[in-house]
């Protein structure tokens, strides 16, 4: 049974990554691959949207913290948006806010990368 | 007729430690925490910390072999909920873990490390002791209220 399901898609200089489903020790590999594949292609810019995200685990959290400096190391970055409460909270209670841009709906993250 | 919750209550589960059985582990944590009469919240905070003390014993009790065994025992007994999660593999004390400093880990471009320190955070105490047969367990508390 597929339980996650990362899809990309371009809009303008950003690629937006769309998570759906349960990321954890089991599927962050593929949400690593994705971003592999973004670097490999040189997209730097990138918002990632949770929409359909139920679940979040350490392993998927680790995931963009491995990645996030890559990005900015190339003047881009990973924000992101459309989180739902319970999976915000887990990104919160590791404090992630500090470091990282957490927006209501993509259109705002994607104007920020307009902005820089 | 008593709540669910004050009833006492006992669950088993064993499965094998591949990542892939970490969604049976979430369905059988979800069947278990509506059964001890945990609303979404807590349910949820439960689930995520069963998840991640699993992923620690598949990744370094194991080494991600995934023929090694993972017991799950839940017992509620006047509003505390113990879960006991035992394996056989090598010993790995969660408590010898510093608690995770993010701007670094960032900055290392490190992945690992956040799965001790959210246990810690969603329950009220995790405990971890080397059983007789040499088995480990890691012990999560949760005081229901």
């Amino acid at each position: 049974m597929a339980d996650f399901n990362v899809s990309a898609r371009g809009v303008g200089s950003v690629n937006v990554l769309e998570l759906k489903g349960y990321l954890d020790a089991h599927t962050a590999p593929e949400l690593e691959k994705a971003f592999n594949k973004l670097i490999d292609d040189k997209s730097f810019n990138v918002v990632v949207n949770f929409k359909d995200l139920n679940y979040i685990s350490s392993a998927g959290l680790g995931v963009f913290m491995a990645y996030v400096e890559t990005m900015r190391e190339n003047k881009g970055d990973i924000k992101f948006s459309n989180m739902k409460e319970n999976v915000f909270n887990i990104f919160d209670l590791l404090g992630f806010p500090v470091l990282y841009e957490f927006y209501k709906d993509e259109t705002e993250a994607l104007e920020k990368f307009k902005v820089q | 007729m008593l709540k669910n919750r004050e009833k006492n209550l006992e669950r088993n589960l064993v499965v094998k430690s591949s990542t892939d059985n970490l969604s049976v582990i979430r369905e059988f944590m979800t069947a278990a925490a509506a059964d001890c009469g945990c609303n979404d919240e807590l349910t949820g905070k439960i689930i995520l910390a069963v998840d991640e003390a699993c992923t620690n014993i598949i990744k370094h009790a194991y080494k991600y072999s995934p023929e090694g065994d993972i017991g799950i025992n839940i017992k509620l007994t006047n509003s505390k909920l113990v879960i006991s999660i035992t394996d056989s593999g090598e010993h790995f004390n969660p408590g010898e873990v510093p608690t995770p400093n993010l701007l670094e880990y960032q900055k290392k471009k490190k992945a690992g490390g956040l799965g001790i320190f959210l246990m810690r955070k969603l329950m009220d105490e995790v405990n971890y002791k080397i059983l007789n047969d040499n088995r480990n367990l890691v012990e999560l508390v949760k005081h229901l209220k």
